[in-house]
């Protein structure tokens, strides 16, 4: 690989792609590489270094938005949010303590091209769904923009959302807007102790369909739980997160107590544990950086979670636990030849259907395997069509999502 | 027709009409397709009625393989398509074609499964808007996008115009509510989107399909996330003496951290309007009105109305009430409601705009609106989803009077001029269509809409489905595809590289 291209800015990024163009020389697009270890392995000759595309371009906490360059540090955006009582609603994921890499590393720019989110995906969407305009260069060397710096906007097509989790292979991003939204004053968790998969996403549908407005439902089995050593819990661990103001929340939370007593009484952790819990939660802590078993990440009906995890809880080394009220399985196995593929792509079929997303995985395994889950040929024949529109000539991440796309 | 142009017939499809309706006829048997002039005279427009245009033929299928079938002989006969709902579009969205076949989806009509441990439902793209919700308020759940045309809109074309509504500023647009979706493209091959589970597998055609204005594929299904109805739902009516002081609090409610379910403003003209229409007592010498509407448990609700009433205060308010019943509560939105037709009865026609500006713009907007009000002279009346700058004024005119259309289209367009200069947009929800077709230059660059035209053309390539709206002009496909590259050069050698 020769020296990186590291653009300061948008026309800077123009004529790296344009000279990429002219060289046909295939670019892997990255910000901080927080996330190179996702995805199929780059088959790009040359590295195109976003992360001189930084800082906060604008940010008005009164409008509820905020504009920064493609590579500013997600950690940095953070911090000022939270110096104004704002956050990122979408609670994104820091992949670090999956792949490794620096703690909170990690661009903006990949915070949308990854379609990131978090716990709270059941209840405020994921970036897709916060973000509300973009800048970018396609394929074609070419620099446009979509959506603007307002919530309601039905002007033209929402490229901002289609860039949405396409892993740089349509357009590299220089600019995102993002609608902001007040923190929580308040959070605390409720945690059900010693439930079985099928009674704790029993429990979670219930919470999830009363009036409590949870922001978070997970479960943990015996084995998952004890990675997040939750004080005074021994086993497995069925979690609910409730937000907002103290007084709405205490309500709440008496509520749920009420309604879900069958399930027995549950313990309550305060804001500054319930914010480590659910960080946990978030970043995959239990199958954290040194198991060595290969992670998935299964999308399914929530009601269709225990079904998919107990038909491969016979696969070697097989662990899980559940998100988005079991509609998120982060499910590890031991790699074996292909990750057991075929078998979990069959299980999520039969439940229901979903995707399946191999995230963590030696690159020879990542280069083997459907990392994403395979489409219908007519949705593939598609995706190729809209790739083909953007970057017809396949510089931008090729191969990253499909292989020989 | 003021003016717009729409793309010319082709002279060899209107020739062939005979048999094109016999072939239609040989897809979708029975009353399935109109062609009589009397019967196809409802689907001349839609809710932009300023522009009116008979269909070539009407065809109403009733399964997805008739969709499919219909599509693909259209394709395949290079025979234009136009996809409708209920036709209640405020763009023109669903304006017909001289040569095209109009789509209505209305015989989808069926709710297919609701499922409320998974908190989704699914249904045809013909069930209304408020149809979803009166299928599952029985559990106490209901659909949160809610469009003020919600008892008469269709899903599938809520899909099309990515719809809003009064709640938006908390519970999202219909993007952000929908779960999956099956379409079926213009070759006739059927797709299938997301489902009960979250995210896309591979890029987010969801996204791109939901707002789409019917240019990319014809939807069969659509999946929708259900919320459980919040436990008390309250609201507040607060009179100012200044759309200024109206704005700072609405920045200053904003500003404390609380996202209200609704927050609505009217400016004086609207006041009186509604007032006249539905004696919602609202206060007439008000300059400006704000309803904020909180939902959740009580506690939250008292403490949060607590709060406001303590913004609403300090910003000079002169009338603050808050709803002390449900009865009462839909009083207060009773008139906000029935703005548009309370407009309608204080003059003969009304022209209905919908930019969006950033909220702080607001009292710089109004004060321009008034200038061009005088210069135009024609009256304005405005109402404002004010939690997310959502603006729609309404032009009053009198299409009776000779050029009086014209000038109000001319103001139109220099209002949604004004929302773009002021770091706004064209349209926050009722879509571009034929309406600001035009006026998309001034938002995007050449370049900006060629990547939105390169969609279309991973689409539909021919540029079939619903040719004229959204884009100002039509680029064919293969011209946008030409790449002009040097080969073999590097002409940027000052590139930075490290």
């Amino acid at each position: 690989m020769t020296e990186a291209f590291k653009p300061v800015d948008e026309p800077g990024l123009v004529d790296c792609v344009r000279e990429a163009l002219a060289a046909e020389t295939p670019l892997e697009v990255v910000g901080q590489g927080s996330k190179r270890a996702m995805g199929r392995p780059s088959q790009a000759g040359q590295l195109l270094d976003l992360s001189a595309c930084s800082g906060i371009v604008a940010y008005e906490p009164e409008e509820l938005v905020l504009t920064a360059r493609a590579g500013t540090p997600v950690a940095d955006i953070e911090a000022l949010l939270a110096e104004n009582g704002q956050e990122l609603v979408f609670e994104p994921i820091d992949y670090s303590t999956l792949l490794g890499g620096d703690p909170g590393s990690g661009t903006l720019g990949g915070v949308l091209a990854a379609n990131l989110s978090g716990p709270r995906r059941i209840r405020a969407g994921a970036a897709r769904d916060s973000v509300l305009g973009i800048s970018g260069v396609t394929g074609r060397g070419e620099a446009f923009k979509s959506g603007g710096r307002v919530v309601k906007n039905v002007t033209g097509y929402d490229l901002s959302r289609g860039l949405a989790g396409s892993w740089g292979t349509l357009a590299v991003l220089s600019e995102l807007t993002f609608k902001v939204l007040p923190a929580a004053r308040a959070v605390e968790t409720l945690v059900f102790a010693g439930l079985d998969d099928a009674r704790a996403t029993a429990l979670l549908s219930k919470a999830m369909g009363s009036t409590a407005d949870v922001s978070g439902a997970a479960h943990l089995p015996a084995a998952a739980s004890g990675g997040l050593k939750i004080d005074g819990i021994d086993g497995a661990a069925t979690l609910i997160r409730l937000e907002g103001i103290a007084v709405s929340v205490a309500a709440r939370s008496a509520h749920l107590a009420d309604l879900l007593s069958e399930f027995g009484a549950p313990k309550k952790f305060d804001d500054a544990a319930s914010r480590a819990l659910w960080r946990a939660v978030r970043d995959c802590r239990p199958f954290a950086q040194g198991d060595p078993r290969v992670v998935w990440r299964l999308s399914v009906a929530p009601t269709t979670g225990p079904a998919v995890a107990s038909a491969l809880a016979g696969l070697p080394g097989a662990g899980h636990y559940f998100d988005w009220a079991g509609g998120l399985i982060w499910f590890a196995v031991e790699a074996g030849e292909d990750a057991h593929a075929e078998t979990i792509r069959a299980a999520v079929a039969k439940a229901g259907g979903g995707h399946a997303t191999l995230v963590r995985a030696a690159p020879s395994i990542r280069a083997r395997v459907p990392v994403f889950e395979p489409q219908a040929p007519a949705l593939a024949a598609l995706s190729n069509r809209l790739k083909e529109n953007f970057d017809p000539r396949g510089i931008l991440n090729p191969g990253r999502m499909v292989a020989g796309v | 027709m003021s003016g717009l142009k729409m793309p010319a017939p082709k002279s060899e499809i209107l020739a062939a009409r005979d048999e094109i309706v016999a072939a239609l006829r040989a897809i979708v048997p029975g009353e399935g397709v109109i062609s009589d002039e009397i019967e196809m005279r409802p689907y001349e427009s839609d809710g932009l009625t300023a522009y009116r245009q008979m269909p070539f033929v009407v065809v109403l299928p009733e399964t997805v393989d008739q969709v499919s079938r219909v599509l693909k002989y259209c394709n395949d006969n290079e025979i234009r398509v136009v996809p409708r709902g209920a036709g209640t579009s405020l763009s023109g969205g669903a304006l017909p074609l001289a040569d095209g076949v109009l789509m209505s989806m209305m015989k989808f009509n069926r709710v297919l499964d609701i499922d409320f441990d998974n908190r989704s439902a699914t249904v045809q793209p013909g069930v209304t808007n408020l149809g979803i919700t009166r299928a599952v308020e029985h559990a106490g759940f209901y659909y949160a996008p809610d469009p003020s045309s919600q008892i008469a809109c269709s899903i599938g074309g809520n899909i099309a115009e990515n719809s809003g509504g009064v709640h938006c500023l908390k519970y999202g647009l219909t993007t952000n509510n929908v779960l999956g979706l099956e379409i079926v493209l213009i070759t006739g091959e059927v797709i299938r989107l997301g489902g009960k589970h979250l995210d896309a597998e591979g890029y987010d055609f969801l996204g791109l399909l939901t707002g789409s204005e019917g240019l990319l594929g014809v939807v069969t299904e659509v999946t929708v996330r259900l919320l459980r109805a919040p436990e008390v739902v309250s609201a507040m009516l607060i009179g100012f003496p200044s759309s200024e002081d109206a704005g700072q609090c609405v920045a200053d409610v904003i500003a404390a951290g609380i996202i209200p379910a609704g927050m609505e403003m009217m400016d004086n003209p609207a006041i009186n309007a509604a007032e006249d229409f539905v004696h919602a007592g609202y206060p007439r010498d008000a300059e400006a009105l704000l309803i904020v509407e909180l939902d959740g448990p009580q506690a939250e609700v008292d403490e949060l109305l607590g709060e406001v009433k303590a913004l609403a205060g300090k910003n000079k308010a002169t009338t603050i009430r808050v709803s002390s019943s449900e009865a009462e509560r839909q009083s207060f939105w009773a008139g906000r409601k029935a703005a548009f037709p309370a407009v309608g009865r204080i003059s003969p026609d009304y022209y209905c705009m919908d930019g969006t500006i950033p909220r702080k713009t607001l009292p710089r907007v109004l004060a321009r609106m008034r200038e061009l009000s005088d210069q135009y002279g024609l009256r304005v009346a405005n109402v404002f989803h004010a939690g997310d700058g959502n603006l729609h004024p309404l032009i009053l005119y009198d299409a009776n009077r000779p050029g009086e259309l014209d000038k109000a289209e001319a103001f139109g367009a220099d209002i949604l001029k004004l929302c773009v200069e002021v770091g706004g947009v064209l349209t926050g929800e009722h879509g571009v269509g034929v309406e600001k077709r035009d006026l998309m230059g001034e938002m995007f660059s050449e370049d900006d809409l060629k990547q939105q035209l390169r969609v279309k053309c991973a689409f539909d390539p021919n540029q079939l489905l619903n040719p004229g709206k959204v884009f100002p002009t039509l680029h064919r496909c293969a011209e946008l595809g030409r790449m002009h590259v040097h080969k073999g050069k590097l002409p940027f050698a000052d590139i930075p590289r490290f």
